[in-house]
């Protein structure tokens, strides 16, 4: 079971700190929900701990080694940290099954007949079978979320990265979009979602996390955040979304 | 039974065209009748538009035609190929490979800043002047590698500004599922950049096979130098019209082409 810690993690971009101080431990087979409003520091935090963006000071370890020395290779870790992204961000020019084959193919230099079975299989069990040989623009966001996701899942992540990915989609697919990530908990994956589905938080999480102004202001069960938030700026935030 | 708009807009669309075709009639008949007036327009008429002269140059035109085109063909994929490398080359990012970077920007900034007819004198006249033994003083190689060298610039820059145009989030989708950043640019970010800028790059090609006429200058015999042949030879300027006519056919339907490849692709992106 992959362990991730956080310590003390900062970032700015220019003269605006968007993270500052960020701790955080993320055990294997959990799943915490990061919460806020925009521009808290959610995305940049997510894009941190897959290397997407160095950070200035702290450390991020991943399984004891530090991950976040200058100079680290990126690659490895990635490979074991999967992400998805609000505008799903599929490659336009790939058919669904391409999208998925070519990161496996490349970086662990599988053949695409023994890969293909297997990838087919991912794309079944979140009902996307008859959806393979499409290409992204052939697909509603619901699906193209999807297919996203089974993407990253593709590569055998041992912990996955949600960004925001459902809040691009039409209120009406965003449903089949989080019973994948239902199945996935089910399924024991360790993952951090940046969300504003807060009944989807309350229901699945372990941990919530308020982010306010780059900080973790406030974490905690679910229970015990969306019952009795402690701080006042939580709280008000409660109140506006829920 | 067409609706009250319906029966407007058909009114209206007859009106137009009306007006249209009898604007552009009154032109053509003022040109008609009013250019033969002009006191030079017999002369005129039988140096460049003399019928007899045309119907006895333009096979030979056509004829030297064909090297034209086998220039433009064997150019044109070393162009493409010269092109798509130097536009890469200028998107390195390891500090090693800086030289070629670096090499890359002078190469464009020097070749699309000069006029190509220059950049033929220099080299079609300059490197077989070093004296080197048949094939090698050929005009035909030394003539083409200047075209090559000076569309391949055109056509580094025109790539390079489709590497740009493609979304930052493409390549940190390709980064995020642990692939390397030239697999990233290999097999995610150039198949879309280049998808996107065809069109572009076919207003080059066009150029391209209009200045290969340029290559006569130092001493292959295409279509414009067979044309200066039959000028001199009949003392008639006929042959010129001629060659622009077979410029035209083939460039016309080429342009007309790639405009409707950016209006589809405009369309396809709004």
């Amino acid at each position: 079971m992959p362990t991730l810690v956080l310590n003390n993690v900062q970032k700015s971009f220019g003269t605006n700190p968007v993270l500052q101080g960020i701790d955080l431990t993320v055990t294997g087979g959990q799943m915490i929900c990061l919460i806020g409003a925009s521009g808290s520091g959610k995305s940049t935090l997510l894009r941190c701990m897959n290397l997407l963006e160095p950070i200035d000071d702290g450390t991020i370890t991943l399984d004891g080694v530090d991950i976040s020395e200058p100079g680290y290779d990126p690659q490895p870790v990635r490979q074991r940290i999967g992400m998805v992204f609000q505008s799903y961000n599929l490659f336009p020019h790939m058919t669904a099954l391409d999208n998925a084959l070519l990161a496996p193919r490349r970086v662990h230099g599988t053949s695409r007949t023994e890969l293909e079975p297997k990838v087919a299989e991912l794309f079944a069990r979140f009902g996307l079978a008859d959806r393979m040989h499409h290409y992204p623009d052939q697909l509603s966001g619901g699906q193209q979320q999807r297919v996203a996701i089974v993407r990253a899942l593709a590569m055998k992540p041992q912990i996955m990265l949600f960004d925001e990915i459902t809040s691009a989609l039409d209120p009406e697919l965003v449903g089949e979009v989080l019973d994948v990530l239902r199945q996935l908990r089910t399924e024991g994956m360790t993952m951090v979602l940046a969300t504003h589905e807060m009944g989807f938080a309350r229901e699945l999480a372990d941990t919530v996390c308020f982010l306010d102004r780059g900080r973790i202001l406030e974490s905690g069960s679910p229970e015990q955040l969306f019952g009795t938030p402690e701080q006042e700026r939580t709280r008000a935030f409660l109140s506006r979304v829920l | 039974m067409p609706s009250r708009r319906q029966i407007f807009e058909a009114r209206q669309r007859r009106r137009a065209n009306l007006i249209a075709a009898g604007s552009t009639g009154a032109v053509l008949l003022a040109l008609i009748v009013l250019v033969p007036l002009a006191p030079g327009w017999e002369a005129v008429q039988r140096s460049f538009f003399n019928g007899a002269v045309f119907a006895k140059t333009f096979p030979g035109l056509l004829n030297a035609f064909l090297m034209d085109i086998a220039i433009f063909a064997w150019c044109a994929p070393i162009i493409a190929a010269l092109g798509l490398a130097v536009a890469v080359a200028r998107d390195l990012r390891t500090p090693a490979l800086y030289p070629v970077k670096l090499l890359a920007i002078i190469y464009t900034d020097v070749f699309r800043g000069l006029p190509v007819i220059l950049v033929i004198y220099l080299i079609g006249f300059g490197i077989p002047g070093l004296g080197l033994p048949r094939p090698w003083n050929s005009p035909y190689i030394w003539g083409s590698l200047a075209l090559v060298l000076v569309y391949a610039a055109y056509v580094a820059e025109v790539i390079r500004s489709g590497i740009e145009s493609i979304h930052d989030s493409q390549r940190a989708a390709a980064l995020s599922l642990g692939l390397s950043s030239s697999d990233a640019m290999r097999f995610v970010i150039l198949p879309q950049a280049i998808r996107r800028v065809v069109p572009a790059n076919m207003n080059l090609f066009i150029a391209l096979q209009k200045d290969v006429a340029l290559l006569s200058f130092i001493g292959p015999v295409e279509i414009f130098r067979q044309a200066g042949v039959y000028k001199s030879l009949l003392a008639n300027f006929t042959p010129y019209v001629g060659a622009a006519l077979v410029f035209l056919a083939i460039t016309i339907p080429a342009t007309r082409y790639a405009d409707h490849l950016m209006n589809r692709q405009r369309k396809a992106r709004s």
